[in-house]
């Protein structure tokens, strides 16, 4: 998976959280907090489900990596490279 | 012979969660959802812990803990549980208190808060909108040495009648005090203020229905009458647990019983390094409670003026130690109105106070029955300011005490909320003692009510379901013994 897909995937995670959220202007570069009302559960339920879907692991003191979506995809690329999109 | 309540479970799970509260069975559903096998132990006959009711003849039924909660519950319901539970959650719009020092209703959020303290306790709008952003803007990882007190003397010195209207509530709610970190309170004021008090559309039994329902959906395989009396530990890694004279092997287990009962009683403190257990030992419980259960003859109606909820004190002054009193001067009532639960003709009143185990432990069996009656009787009475004819309509009054709550729960001391802020951090580290173990219920004051145990049972279930894929990759554990 190439960070196009990672961020599609991320995308597709956030629209199971945030269903009345409007995503499609959503700025890569703004932490997502300041774009969405997203509370810390909010970002676990970003990792389990990474972890339900990949098998990919986050640990606690990595979250913070998760604030926007270019620092998020870009802290997930080397972990997915070669993980198939499902 | 005695029934097996464990017939047809398997020999061995992914992860075994014992207590059905809150923080456990959102734990054991979160991870059955994650694919896990979980199996569930609850040692009474049902589901829910503190989220409970009891029935009564007559067709009374009584809920003991749903007095309210924030909005939160909405979007945890709806996520970690369904949308038909999340979409029975109300609003109570009528929160009322009256005491010497002021009487007010109010939708207790920030809105109508701010609204009361600039217009009815004078205070200038600057501080009091520095004052909700302070404590709005609190979060774990702050400062702990500041106290609730210290924090109400900076934005409000002097002002005991402002400090009574924040505070009352929030000791109610949780049992915290004054002196206990300013951030607990924070939070968990907070968590109030951004919309109000909520409350469940059908009662606690319809709830803990739903959700039992929907553990059968996830695949979690339930038990009750299932007590727990080991937690087994080889190596400092968890590897089953003992319970009804069965041994059950596991990958991972998350206690959802008592902090200390955990620790103590069921794991054992040999299991855990010597400072951890001195931590442990020093961890405070909360307080324990009393309530009064009064259900009105069929038919008689309450006039809805009374509220939803009522904080009604006759001391002069907010004292936390005076709440804990058995010379009860404070009040909260909940007033249950038929549409609690749709197709009731019911109106039903339950008074709570905070209490001591201790004062209630000590007394002999009949001193005890004669204070139990007591306390109906002297709480009927102060019902009666508010319901003038409440002796005459009433149809069943009982009480229950810090030993009620032991005794169903087997929480220590029975406390009601948990233990105080020290608690989360031993809760945390268990983990890092024994591997694979977990412990996941109230603690901390901000990991406590319906919404803090709930959403804490999701923080363990990634925590819990982390661990079983990082240990898959090892090999296999024997079964064991
Ligand atoms: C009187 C009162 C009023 C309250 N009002 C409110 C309110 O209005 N709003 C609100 O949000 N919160 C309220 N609370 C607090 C809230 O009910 C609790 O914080 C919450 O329900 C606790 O959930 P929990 O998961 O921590 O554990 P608990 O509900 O304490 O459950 C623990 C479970 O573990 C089981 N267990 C223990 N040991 C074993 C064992 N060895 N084997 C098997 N099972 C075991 C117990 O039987 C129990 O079912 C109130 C509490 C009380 C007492």
């Amino acid at each position: 998976m190439g960070p196009a897909e990672i961020k599609e995937t991320i995308l597709d995670i956030l629209e199971g959280i945030a269903p009345d959220e409007d995503l499609s202007g959503l700025k890569d570069d703004v932490p997502l907090r300041e774009q969405l009302e997203l509370d810390s559960m909010d970002f676990l339920d970003i990792v389990m489900e990474l972890r339900k879907r990949y098998r990919v692991q986050i640990p606690e003191d990595d979250y913070l990596e998760l604030a926007t979506m270019n620092s998020t995809v870009n802290y997930l690329t080397p972990l997915m490279k070669d993980l198939e999109k499902v | 012979m005695a029934r097996d309540f464990l017939k047809g479970a398997r020999d061995s799970y992914d992860c075994i969660v014992i207590g059905s509260g809150l923080a456990g069975m959102t734990a054991a559903n979160t991870l059955a959802r994650t694919g896990q096998s979980v199996l569930l132990l609850e040692q009474h006959y049902k589901l829910g812990g503190m989220a409970t009711w009891f029935k009564r003849p007559g067709g009374h039924i009584f809920d003991i803990s749903l007095h309210g909660f924030p909005v939160g519950m909405i979007k945890s319901c709806r996520r970690y549980w369904s949308k038909e539970i999340a979409d029975s959650i109300v609003q109570l719009r009528n929160i009322r208190f009256d005491n010497p020092m002021f009487s007010l209703t109010t939708t207790f959020n920030r809105e109508d808060f701010t609204r009361l303290l600039i217009e009815k306790f004078q205070l200038p709008e600057a501080d009091v909108v520095a004052f909700f952003d302070a404590a709005r803007g609190m979060n774990f990882y702050d400062d702990q040495s500041t106290t609730v007190g210290e924090l109400f003397q900076k934005f409000f010195p002097g002002r005991e009648d402002v400090i009574r209207l924040l505070m009352e509530p929030i000791t109610y709610a949780n049992g915290s005090t004054l002196e206990d970190p300013a951030i607990s309170y924070g939070i968990v004021f907070s968590n109030f203020m951004s919309q109000g008090v909520f409350t469940f559309e059908g009662g606690t039994d319809r709830l803990i229905d739903l959700m039992h329902k929907e553990l059968v959906t996830s695949g979690v395989d339930v038990r009750i009458r299932c007590d727990v009396e080991k937690i087994l530990v080889r190596d400092r890694r968890v590897c089953g647990v003992r319970v009804n004279g069965r041994d059950i092997a596991a990958r991972s287990v998350v206690s959802n019983a008592n902090l200390k009962s955990t620790i103590f009683r069921m794991v054992g403190e040999e299991h855990f390094d010597r400072k951890f257990v001195d931590d442990a030992q020093a961890v405070r419980l909360n307080n324990s409670s009393c309530q009064v259960y009064m259900a009105l003859k069929p038919g008689s109606d309450l006039d809805e003026s009374l509220g939803d909820l009522l904080f009604s004190s006759t001391a002069p002054l907010f004292r936390t130690d005076a709440l804990l009193s058995r010379d009860i001067t404070s009040r909260t009532y909940s007033f249950y109105y038929p549409r609690t639960r749709p197709g009731s003709d019911r109106s039903l009143i339950v008074s709570s106070t905070n209490a001591r185990y201790e004062d209630w432990a000590k007394l002999s069996k009949e001193d005890y029955e004669a204070s139990k009656r007591d306390l109906v009787e002297t709480t009927i009475d102060a019902l009666a300011r508010y319901v003038p004819d409440i002796r005459e309509r009433l149809a069943h009054a009982e009480a229950s005490t810090p030993i009620t709550f032991r005794h169903y729960t087997q929480h220590l001391n029975g406390a009601s909320f948990g233990t105080k802020f020290e608690g989360l951090a031993v809760s945390r580290a268990i983990p890092e003692q024994v591997g694979g173990l977990y412990h996941a219920g109230s603690v901390g004051i901000i990991m406590s009510g319906w919404l803090g145990a709930m959403n804490y049972g999701v923080i363990v279930a990634n925590d819990v379901d982390s661990w079983l894929l990082k240990s898959a990759t090892r090999p296999p554990l024997a079964a064991t013994t």
